[in-house]
């Protein structure tokens, strides 16, 4: 059967196995998240520099705190990874070591970007101040609003493999989360380069 | 307590919509009791509200898309009777208030809530039975999807009733639809219901576009798909990819109105240019999201109804894809006078002029399939050729428009809205016509009455070139569009033959209804027996009418293009056969998730247009509490006996006996 | 719906574990040239190593080629013939995104230079 199934185009096999047909719906739904990003980055680069004699990127941004973010989400991003490859062994006490890892990683991220906005609001420099403003709270914001969801997720995933094993289906959506978590350092990429360091060019 | 709400929101002194929400309230409460009455909620609930079966959701989208006409239509024909009577010094009955909601009302709920909802219930009914599977990809979901549509519809037409609706048009440019020039809640209707269902078609974008790249019957590689398919994968990748963008700016301006962001504003930096540059990045590819499939109808029919295989499969398939891919490369030129530059200018109204090639290309090929062949003059081909003609005409206008000097003339005049008009109605309405009625005897098991559906053609082919050609030549001579009244006497004689128009088209959609009860009323004449009722050419047209729930007993081997004319012509010993014995067959379990969803999503999109914080809260806290208690369900197939499917085999050769 | 029939035979147990391996080793190259290059990009951009009207397009190139580290170590989008939808619907999205972004910032340029800007407007109709 082998054999001859080799020589059949992949296109000619029939249906997909479930493990396939998830993740490509996945990996869609992950483009067009990314496309909801793009349309917040090109409003960002449109009004960068419309700051209405209010403070600029430059003068707001505290690139120490930026780079430990980064460095925060990073990791978090590759001990996601180790997580899966603990699922692949479906080493259980390893895998819930690993996202534990990812989970504090995750939540530190958000909480310095937190400080950052309250910092910021607390001065007077909110969404509301200028046109940068409202793009930079709406860009960086969205992103965090989606780094926390994901860490939700995880302690739903967490949950869910507690309580139902290591089946099939959970599984594939841990392995889901993975390639969101991924996606969001992905974004994050564009983030530290457009909005924080873009702001010193 | 409750926000901005109160009583006051009943338009208690606009006659109008008082007197219509109240019929329309009515009508409601007796459907309601009569269903009641009848005992039928246990067999609605279980077979359609909780469906997760593609052919049931389609023909819910599709009742969806016909019951949203009528209530755009109604609002068609008071603009046009307005704009019959308000010449020189009179003004009409509607005052300018209301005429603003009105014409915004109609192009939204005509674009997202008919068009987009009829064409997504043919791509649901018609795509998996075409693939040879048994349903999409993500069956759940797609109930969900349909679930949030209807809740958007939901909450626009509550906006008659309570409240008001956006003043701005159907695309709401700010500034006019900021806080500060709307602060009433009619742009927040507008806005949260598009999200709501904006997000429904995002998720069947996703659903339609893994089940034609992973779910095909086996053998049917790419070159084997029908051409619909291939029109409905270009159109849901599109939906992926544009739909994103309608969500973003949509948010950017919610984060306006709700949060004193100055995305859009005229002060502190805001650029309302922004907007409207977006929001076409995402109008463009919309509107061949619609444009699509609809092709994809017309190759169908008019190759099954020309007894012929479709003409240039390969320049058709390659034509759709670069529409898909060209879509992107025109969106300025919905902007040409707001502010570009010429040498920006010129590479939009190029570009624009490019994009008609492929067009070009596919009707030649459906010219070249009907010649040559025995073409049967059934209503589906009456529609496919009134498509032709009318919209190769609505193209060539849209060529017109597309130069930028002449656009700098003719931008937002009548001869927009006859052009825009032109291509929708003879482009996508009529295709959505004739796929409802060639695909209608697969759902339903009889054909409907032919001599009403050709009246009906014939109505809303004339009484398209009726209401529209006196807009071209109105536009010409300098009238506007979303004009409430205007100053020339001489351009009322157009108006009123414009009026006379719409009626026929009125008289047209008379009889689609006349059609839709005689036919059922007389169905045992036309019953179809074998399934195949048109001498098809694809794979659905192998299934009984109505087909069993899990679509095919045996899965499809397919060997080449228009797999089912071979089964029944070809030569049957150069291609394997299909195996007799079947695998099990798993159908998606009925799921209430869709439905209490969208119950959800209507009560969290309501307050949040009325400002009650803390129903948003417990609406959408209630969602993700059905989400979560749906995730930890992971038994979500059912496994069909052997003996179910004896059952269903037994009562089909009975009824074709 | 399972669909199980085309599924293929699963690796025996050395050859997952062979698979494993290279993952990790997958997700330690991916993090160290991740760590190279945000280093770089922190670097070039607080210091001032790099000629200044080059920096731009500097942080540019670092931030896709991240990118793309991203999408092979760590999202394994990789030339398999099993992934081709998949590099495809990639290569839709970026240009999309491509489109978007750049489009945006072209078009809204020369708007800028072409319209009075919006405070001046408004001031010409007080």
């Amino acid at each position: 059967m082998s054999a001859v199934a080799d020589e059949i185009p992949i296109s000619e096999r029939g249906p997909a196995p479930t493990r396939i047909v998830v993740s490509f719906g996945f990996w869609l739904f992950l483009l067009s998240d990314i496309v909801v990003f793009s349309g917040l980055f090109a409003a960002y680069a449109v009004l960068a520099h419309r700051t209405a004699a209010g403070p600029s990127g430059a003068e707001l941004f505290d690139l120490k705190r930026v780079f430990i973010e980064t460095c925060c989400l990073l990791a978090s991003s590759f001990t996601c990874g180790l997580c899966i490859l603990a699922l692949e062994r479906r080493a259980l006490s390893i895998i819930y070591a690993w996202a534990a890892v990812t989970f504090v990683l995750g939540a530190a991220f958000v909480s310095l970007e937190v400080s950052e906005f309250a910092g910021m609001l607390s001065q007077g420099n909110g969404p509301s101040r200028s046109a940068f403003l409202s793009a930079f709270f709406a860009l960086v914001g969205t992103h965090g609003i989606h780094v926390t969801v994901g860490l939700c997720w995880l302690a739903i995933m967490m949950a869910q493999i507690a309580t139902l094993g290591l089946k099939p289906k959970v599984a594939q959506r841990l392995v889901c989360f993975s390639l969101f978590w991924h996606a969001l350092d992905l974004v994050w990429i564009g983030v530290f380069t457009i909005v924080y360091l873009g702001a010193r060019t | 307590m409750f926000g901005k709400l109160s009583l006051a929101a009943i338009p208690w002194d606009q006659p109008i919509p008082l007197i219509t929400s109240i019929v329309i309230i009515v009508g409601l409460i007796s459907l309601l009791a009569l269903i009641t009455y009848k005992g039928w909620w246990p067999y609605l609930w279980r077979e359609w509200l909780t469906s997760t079966d593609h052919k049931r959701i389609g023909v819910m989208y599709v009742i969806l898309a016909l019951v949203m006409l009528v209530r755009g239509f109604s609002d068609a024909i008071m603009m046009r009777s307005q704009l019959a009577l308000a010449a020189g010094t009179a003004a009409g009955y509607l005052p300018p208030d209301h005429y603003n909601q009105i014409f915004s009302a109609h192009g939204t709920i005509m674009i997202f809530f008919v068009a987009m909802t009829f064409v997504i219930g043919l791509m649901n009914f018609v795509v998996p039975l075409q693939l040879g599977v048994r349903d999409v990809a993500f069956p759940v979901l797609n109930s969900v999807s349909f679930w949030l549509t209807a809740a958007g519809v939901l909450l626009v037409n509550i906006s008659l009733f309570v409240g008001e609706f956006a003043r701005t048009g159907w695309l709401a440019y700010p500034p006019l639809s900021e806080l500060a020039y709307s602060p009433g809640v009619g742009v927040d209707y507008y806005l949260w219901s598009l999200q709501i269902s904006g997000l429904g078609t995002l998720l069947a974008g996703i659903n339609f576009t893994t089940t034609i790249l992973k779910l095909r019957a086996p053998g049917m590689g790419y070159g084997r798909m029908p051409v619909f398919c291939w029109t409905a994968l270009a159109s849901n990748l599109l939906i992926v990819a544009a739909f994103p963008i309608l969500t973003a700016t949509f948010a950017m301006l919610l984060l306006d109105r709700y949060l004193g962001f100055h995305f859009f504003t005229n002060d502190a930096g805001g650029n309302p240019m922004m907007y409207i540059n977006l929001i076409w990045a995402w109008g463009h590819p919309e509107v061949y999201i619609l444009i699509l499939p609809a092709f994809g109808v017309f190759s169908e029919v008019i190759a099954t109804f020309s007894g012929k295989p479709l003409f240039g499969y390969r320049s058709m398939v390659i034509a759709t894809m670069a529409i898909c891919m060209l879509s992107f490369l025109v969106w300025l030129h919905h902007f040409f006078t707001m502010g570009a530059g010429a040498n920006v200018n010129a590479f939009f109204g190029i570009m624009t002029m490019i994009i008609a090639v492929p067009t070009g290309v596919k009707v030649f090929n459906w010219l070249f399939t009907m010649y040559g062949g025995t073409v049967r003059f059934s209503s589906p081909i009456y529609w496919s050729l009134g498509f032709m003609v009318t919209f190769v005409i609505g193209g060539m206008t849209g060529v017109l428009l597309a130069i930028p000097p002449a656009d700098f003339v003719l931008h937002n005049s009548l001869f927009l809205v006859a052009h825009f008009h032109n291509v929708i109605i003879g482009g996508v309405l009529f295709g959505a016509m004739a796929g409802y009625t060639y695909w209608f005897p697969k759902a339903f098991g009889f054909t409907l009455d032919e001599r009403l559906g050709k009246a009906s053609f014939w109505c809303w082919f004339i009484g398209f070139y009726m209401a529209f050609m006196p807009l071209y030549a109105l536009g010409l001579r300098g009238a506007t569009r979303r004009m409430q009244h205007y100053a020339d006497l001489s351009w009322q004689p157009m108006m009123l033959i414009a009026l006379a128009g719409a009626f026929v088209i009125l008289l047209g959609m008379i009889f689609t209804i006349a059609q839709l009860v005689y036919s059922i009323k007389t169905r045992h004449l036309r019953r179809d027996t074998s399934g195949d009722p048109w001498n098809g050419r694809t794979l659905e047209w192998s299934t009984p009418s109505p087909p069993p729930p899990w679509n095919f007993t045996r899965m499809p081997q397919v060997s080449g293009i228009d797999e089912f004319w071979f089964m029944k012509h070809g030569d049957k010993t150069s291609r394997p056969a299909a195996a007799d014995a079947h695998s099990d067959i798993h159908l998606p379990k009925p799921s209430p998730l869709g439905f209490l969803t969208a119950f959800c999503a209507v009560i969290s999109g309501f307050s949040l247009i009325w400002h009650i914080g803390w129903l948003a809260l417990i609406g959408i806290a209630a969602a993700i509490a059905l989400a979560l208690r749906h995730s930890w369900d992971l038994d979500t197939e059912l496994t069909v006996s052997d003996k179910d499917i004896a059952a269903f085999e037994t009562r089909a050769k009975a009824k074709s006996a | 719906m399972s669909n199980e029939r085309t599924q293929v035979t699963k690796n025996p147990m050395s050859a997952e574990a062979e698979e494993s391996t290279s993952n990790l080793q997958s997700y330690l190259l991916g993090l160290g040239l991740a760590i190279v290059l945000t280093l770089a990009s922190f670097g070039a951009a607080v210091t001032h190593v790099v000629w200044a009207p080059g920096l731009a397009v500097l942080l540019a190139v670092l931030a896709i080629a991240q990118m793309g580290v991203h999408l092979v170590f760590f999202l394994h989008v990789s030339s398999s013939p099993d992934s081709a939808n998949t590099i495809l619907a990639l290569a839709f999205g970026i240009f999309v995104v491509g489109l978007v972004v750049f489009g945006s910032i072209i078009i809204m340029a020369n708007l800028n230079t072409h319209m009075l800007p919006m405070e001046e407007l408004i001031h010409m109709q007080r």
